[in-house]
């Protein structure tokens, strides 16, 4: 029933993004509302689908890759949607659907196998720590979207040759903003996530903190990020810098949440 | 047919010097030019739009050769013209040309600037003194109608508007792109001159905060300053205010720069990275070319932002292939409606909805009666024949008689209203309850 749910979910993340890539490309109206509902509808299969997994296997959906991965792309959609309350952002949705969309084929491509859940992992803190992990995560990948859309945009500006970006991007200065906001909350929540994490491994393995392969570039993440924000506030790394940054520290991210569980061995690998 | 009884005659910018438009310039009230118009016989409906690029009367008439001679005589009346020149310098449509050319001068593709959009509001005033007037009538009416939401349309489905045609619209856009809201932002301009000032106008009506003015002499710079409610200050202060401002116009006439890239790149540090735009509109020019490459300065001078203009100006070409097409699309709407303007295919339409009406209603009851003899079914029928040509009957000899026609034209329109037999002009919810 869930890989059912699975599947209907992929697809409409795959017809959102193609309406938001021709609202990009058409610039019309219509499509806006069309994809936006779309966008919305995707959300809520998504989090039917998460619902029956979790019934499903009886314990929290976040161990296995395919998991992960997926609720990665549940916390992209919905940081979005939850962006969506307070402001707009042209053409935002173009660029954000694809990424969750190129998730959500990553989970599907990974095993959907349902695991017994390992002693380690039969805890409480499964559910927090994990899940806040990853929609620190979600909103990091909307810090690195605005990244990406301000380079277009000031490259475009700064050549003074208008192409395909200048009209359908925002002002430079609400993209700024819009890193800002993703990386407030972003790291807010990855603080949160390390730290719930360390006082669950405190209880599980008897330390705080293990130089585990994963707890350390979770910590070179966190520092990526922490810097961008005190630089910010401090001597004013805003605009380009803070694009070019919250691009290091997404790359960082997905390092952490993969490159560690596959390249690296450590006590976190059970994850995958 | 309706359709040859309207006509446009005029002038504008294309068919016309500026030095011919201003003898038939009709200055300020409008009353005057509508009511001599409204006199002249033959003259049911008219209309009169007059602004700096084109003065031109729509106007409907069932008599055309000397109506029209009167309305030319009444607009190239003032005007020291051979009648060889006025045929060389105006222009005059009728029926489906005339309504076309409506169309397109409401949609700003017949406009000096193309997508420009003052003139659908000079338009909508036009309407509104002539409606004040009683000038119009039901044609005029719902043209009028009719051109304003064409002009809606190709507004929102094409990008006419989008890029800016001038040079000081288009600094006003980039500083949008890059600062986003203009308001609380701070302009230096330095030197004066009309460009630059009127760059400065366009910020300060975007909300700009504050306007700090810098001249080689003190006293041009204080009355700059008072124009626009700023504060003056000397040419070689402006280095060390750069740190207060976000946006610079320069436009002096002096041969040496003004602002070199390595006076400003220790500044921006000083101003917590804020973005600035500098915006050089003199020749020579006043600012470094290399200040572009420091981060957070965006630098434009004049044949850029001539550029950003030019590739506006071609894009807005393009654009307006496709506002043509809608404006075709909505003639060939508005040439049906007003074929349908007529007494015979009006009683048609009636008789078709009351039929449609009649039909549906006995399906339903005889549906429910399902005991009835055919003898009886006849006899229902022809009670619901015989109930609906009697209710018609008036209405359809009080459209066939004979009257002057502005008021069968009244008539038509009423009685089509009353039975909802168009769209209403903005094509659609024809109901409001």
């Amino acid at each position: 029933m869930s890989d059912l749910l699975f599947q209907g979910s992929l697809l409409a993340y795959v017809l959102t993004t193609a309406a938001y890539l021709v609202y990009f490309a058409r610039r019309n109206k219509k499509m806006r509302r069309v994809a936006r509902t779309m966008l919305l509808v995707t959300g809520v299969i998504h989090t039917i689908c998460i619902v029956a997994r979790y019934l499903e296997v009886g314990h929290t959906p976040l161990t296995s890759n395919h998991e992960a991965v997926s609720f990665f792309a549940w916390s992209i959609t919905w940081g979005f949607l939850s962006f969506r309350w307070r402001y707009q952002v042209k053409n935002f949705g173009a660029f954000v659907t694809p990424i969750a969309t190129i998730l959500m084929l990553i989970a599907a491509l990974s095993s959907h196998e349902i695991h017994e859940l390992p002693p380690a992992l039969q805890s409480n803190w499964l559910p927090i720590h994990a899940s806040i992990a990853l929609m620190a995560n979600g909103f990091l990948s909307l810090a690195f979207c605005a990244g990406v859309m301000y380079l277009l945009q000031e490259r475009e500006i700064k050549d003074k040759q208008f192409g395909l970006f200048y009209s359908r991007l925002p002002s430079l200065e609400a993209l700024d903003n819009l890193n800002h906001h993703s990386v407030a909350i972003g790291f807010s929540l990855m603080t949160l996530g390390i730290f719930t994490g360390s006082v669950w491994a405190k209880q599980a393995w008897g330390s705080y903190w293990h130089w585990d392969p994963k707890e350390t570039w979770a910590l070179i993440t966190w520092l990526i990020y922490a810097a961008l924000l005190h630089q910010r506030l401090t001597v004013g790394w805003r605009r380009r810098r803070a694009a070019i940054m919250a691009i290091i520290g997404f790359a960082a991210a997905l390092f952490t949440l993969w490159g560690v569980s596959y390249l690296l061995e450590g006590i976190h690998s059970y994850v995958g | 047919m309706w359709a040859d009884s309207i006509m446009a005659i005029g002038v504008n910018h294309k068919t016309a010097p500026v030095a011919v438009r201003e003898q038939l310039a009709f200055s300020g009230d409008c009353q005057t030019p509508l009511r001599q118009l409204q006199a002249i016989p033959g003259c049911d409906e008219c209309y009169f739009l007059s602004t700096c690029n084109r003065v031109e009367v729509l106007f409907v008439s069932r008599e055309q050769g000397n109506t029209v001679k009167a309305v030319r005589d009444f607009l190239f009346g003032g005007a020291d013209l051979s009648e060889e020149e006025i045929d060389r310098y105006s222009y005059f449509h009728q029926g489906q040309a005339a309504i076309a050319h409506l169309f397109l001068v409401a949609a700003s593709l017949d406009s000096m600037i193309v997508g420009e959009p003052q003139i659908l509001g000079q338009l909508k005033q036009a309407y509104r003194d002539a409606a004040a007037e009683n000038s119009t009538g039901p044609i005029l009416n719902r043209l009028l109608h009719k051109a304003f939401s064409v002009a809606k349309r190709v507004r929102t489905e094409t990008n006419i508007g989008g890029g800016a045609a001038s040079i000081s619209f288009a600094a006003v856009q980039l500083a949008r792109k890059i600062f986003g809201e203009l308001a609380g932002k701070r302009v230096m301009l330095i030197g004066a001159g009309e460009m630059a000032e009127l760059a400065a106008e366009h910020l300060i009506a975007q909300g700009i905060d504050h306007v700090l003015v810098a001249n080689r002499t003190l006293e041009r710079a204080a009355t700059l300053a008072r124009t626009f409610k700023g504060t003056a200050i000397s040419l070689p202060e402006v280095v060390s205010r750069i740190p207060e401002v976000d946006i610079v116009i320069s436009s002096t006439g002096a041969t040496e720069l003004i602002l070199r890239r390595d006076e400003i790149k220790p500044l921006m540090r000083q101003r917590n990275n804020r973005p600035l735009f500098l915006i050089d509109i003199a020749v020579p020019r006043d600012l470094d070319p290399k200040l572009n490459s420091l981060d957070n300065v965006y630098l434009y001078d004049i044949d850029d932002l001539t550029n950003v203009v030019e590739v506006n100006k071609s894009e807005r070409a393009k654009e307006a292939a496709g506002a043509e097409r809608i404006v075709d699309e909505e003639v060939l709407k508005f040439r049906q409606w007003l074929e349908n303007m007529e007494v015979g295919p009006t009683i048609a339409a009636i008789r078709r909805q009351s039929d449609a009406t009649k039909e549906q209603e006995l399906a339903k009851t005889l549906a429910n009666l399902k005991d009835l003899s055919e003898k009886d079914k006849k006899a229902v029928q022809g009670l619901a024949n015989s109930i609906v040509n009697k209710m018609l009957h008036n209405p359809m000899l009080f459209l066939k008689t004979d009257c002057k026609p502005d008021e069968k034209r009244q008539k038509l329109a009423m009685i089509r209203k009353m039975f909802d037999l168009d769209d209403t002009p903005e094509g659609k919810s024809p109901k409001k309850s």
